[in-house]
């Protein structure tokens, strides 16, 4: 076999026609992609070293002065990092476990469960802001639905929104809520994708329910749990307008989240550019970090069986 | 217990556990339309009802007319259509591209998509709000605006998310699954890669294409963070941010006007899922089980 010049030349044309069409085709999408992704994270990193004018549109280097302040000096910041911890450790076990639940009631032959799937999946593509306005009026302490409920069976309501015992409680409220029919559905189809086959064998061998459940149902969906778990770490960690329209982060930091306080030194009256990027660089690398973790322990648990 | 008497009780509990579902997530979609509609004495009252008294139709004039929403619509639904059009389009050409044209760097452009669906927006929020000054995109002016200056401010909306990684990323393991023989029947027609992409391709993917589709357009229109940042100018509001300035300004006077603009932002898009709900449902999900 050997290349003749003429075929030689043939295949140039080709491949350099197909080069073209390959540019023209995926060009647009990636020169966006290097201007505000890449090269923003190039710039955020190199922000967060600087003291940034934005009156003259220059960066003055300081080195580690802001790492210093935000991760040293800044005295919210340990409560900041718990909130977003425990925001989303809550978030994401209770939207995988009630997902499970929900998933194995509505994946049984009911009546009706197909409208009760969409009615369970309908909060997740509404607007966060205008879904955190319901909730506003809902947690109100004198007229909200909360109140009105709890004084119906003799309890006090508390302040929700406006005590910092409650404020976190409630917003992990709202955003399970807006974000559990996603789970539900997701589980659903991977419930759906276990082979018939493999509960008939495990009934064959005299397998209970449970024991079905445990070995049989669980294995089957850990590809998919492990699908939920990445996206919803990723997902919460990211919720802001839940955030900003019910509770601004307060009463007193009790709801300020990594993302928030990202916001508040970057776009409020702080407008402290080089801190702000401070705090995204943390949560970039916090994000980082959490995905490969979650990969490696994928790489050991999940069963593909 | 006989078999039939477990199914059963099995039916019973499983239909109590749907009517809470429907009550949980019911209800408070019942008290944003109910409260659309009330007046103030309702909403201020120790016993607030699930029921308006009467319907009620004053507090989407007020949000209609007196905080012009009317106006909002129209850029929530230029930058939404623009913004998801062109991710539609270049999910598409960058899918079929990944998949179907050879090219020495193919690989590596791909891992390029992969990193940048993990580079979540908030993180580079700053920087872009700082390259979108620098392309002089920011309007600022709060007076009546030029026709140029809507389009300035819409652009600043639509172009740092127009990029599209996730959609690519479905799409292009959509692409993969179609047979190769389609594609190379084409070539050996003598079709160019732009015609097998639209005659070929895309018809076959259809589905897949809507459920991106689907996905960018209420992503788009329900975007909140990077909206509230570049709008300076109340003209340019989209309706999310409107309705922000609007409970910020009467939250406490009027709820049932901020309830009625809440339903403005959320009508479109349960009226484009209750029609196409199951490419949402149905993409998401297999996107998920076979991804």
């Amino acid at each position: 076999m050997f290349v003749t010049a003429a075929s030689f030349k043939k295949t140039f044309r080709r491949d350099w026609r197909d080069w073209i069409t390959f540019v023209l085709f995926a060009g647009p999408n990636l020169l966006l992609f290097v201007i505000f992704t890449y090269y923003p994270l190039i710039r955020n990193f190199l922000l967060s070293f600087q003291e940034y004018n934005p009156i003259i549109d220059k960066g003055e280097w300081v080195g580690f002065n802001n790492y210093v302040d935000i991760l040293i000096q800044d005295t919210q910041m340990t409560r900041i990092m718990q909130n977003t911890l425990v925001f989303t450790v809550s978030v994401v076990a209770l939207i995988l476990v009630l997902g499970l639940l929900t998933a194995l009631l509505l994946n049984q032959k009911l009546r009706f469960r197909n409208g009760v799937r969409s009615m369970l999946f309908s909060p997740a593509v509404l607007a966060g802001s205008a879904v955190a306005v319901i909730w506003l009026y809902i947690f109100d302490y004198r007229f909200g639905l909360f109140f009105q409920v709890l004084k119906y069976f003799g309890i006090n309501s508390p302040k929700w929104l406006l005590d910092p015992q409650w404020a976190m409680i409630s917003l992990i409220i709202v955003y399970v809520w807006k974000n559990l029919g996603y789970a539900t559905v997701i589980y659903i189809a991977g419930l759906q994708a276990i082979p018939a086959d493999l509960y008939e064998a495990a009934r064959v061998d005299g397998a209970g329910a449970w024991q079905r459940f445990r070995n049989v149902t669980l294995p089957g969906l850990s590809p998919v749990t492990f699908f939920l778990g990445v996206t919803s770490v990723l997902n919460s960690f990211q919720s802001f307008e839940i955030i900003n329209v019910l509770t601004r982060g307060g009463p007193v930091n009790a709801t300020n989240v990594l993302v928030y306080r990202l916001y508040e030194q970057g776009f409020t009256e702080i407008q402290n550019y080089g801190r702000a990027s401070v705090v995204a660089t943390l949560l970039f690398v916090i994000m980082f970090i959490l995905t490969l973790i979650q990969l490696r322990a994928i790489e050991r648990r999940v069963s593909y069986a | 217990m006989g078999i039939s008497a477990q199914k059963t009780i099995n039916h019973v509990f499983g239909y109590i556990g749907m009517a809470i579902l429907v009550i949980i997530i019911g209800v408070p979609l019942l008290w944003l339309v109910s409260g659309s509609m009330k007046t103030n004495p309702e909403f201020y009252t120790a016993t607030p009802s699930l029921i308006p008294e009467r319907i009620h139709l004053d507090n989407f004039y007020k949000a209609w007319n007196q905080a012009s929403f009317g106006s909002y619509y129209i850029n929530s639904i230029v930058t939404t259509l623009i913004g998801a059009s062109a991710e539609i389009i270049m999910a598409v050409t960058t899918a079929y591209a990944l998949v179907f044209v050879r090219f020495p760097f193919r690989n590596f452009v791909f891992v390029m998509l992969l990193v940048a669906l993990m580079v979540p927006e908030q993180v580079v929020i700053l920087p872009n709000f700082l390259t979108i000054a620098d392309m002089g995109l920011l309007v600022t002016s709060s007076r009546d605006l030029s026709t140029q200056d809507y389009i300035r401010g819409w652009l600043a909306i639509i172009l740092p998310g127009a990029s599209i990684a996730f959609g690519t990323f479905l799409l292009r393991q959509y692409f993969r699954t179609v047979p190769a023989d389609l594609v190379d029947a084409a070539k050996v027609d003598g079709a160019s890669h732009w015609t097998t992409m639209m005659k070929v391709i895309a018809p076959v993917a259809t589905p897949a294409i809507a459920t991106t589709g689907l996905l960018s357009f209420t992503a788009k229109w329900n975007e909140y963070l990077w909206p509230l940042i570049v709008t300076f100018s109340d003209r340019l509001r989209t309706l999310p941010i409107a309705m922000r300035r609007l409970l910020d300004a009467e939250g406490n006077a009027e709820w049932g006007v901020v309830m009625a603009a809440a339903i403005f932002v959320v009508l479109p898009v349960i009226l484009v899922f209750l029609y196409a709900q199951r490419y949402v449902v149905d993409g998401l999900a297999s996107g998920a089980v076979k991804g």
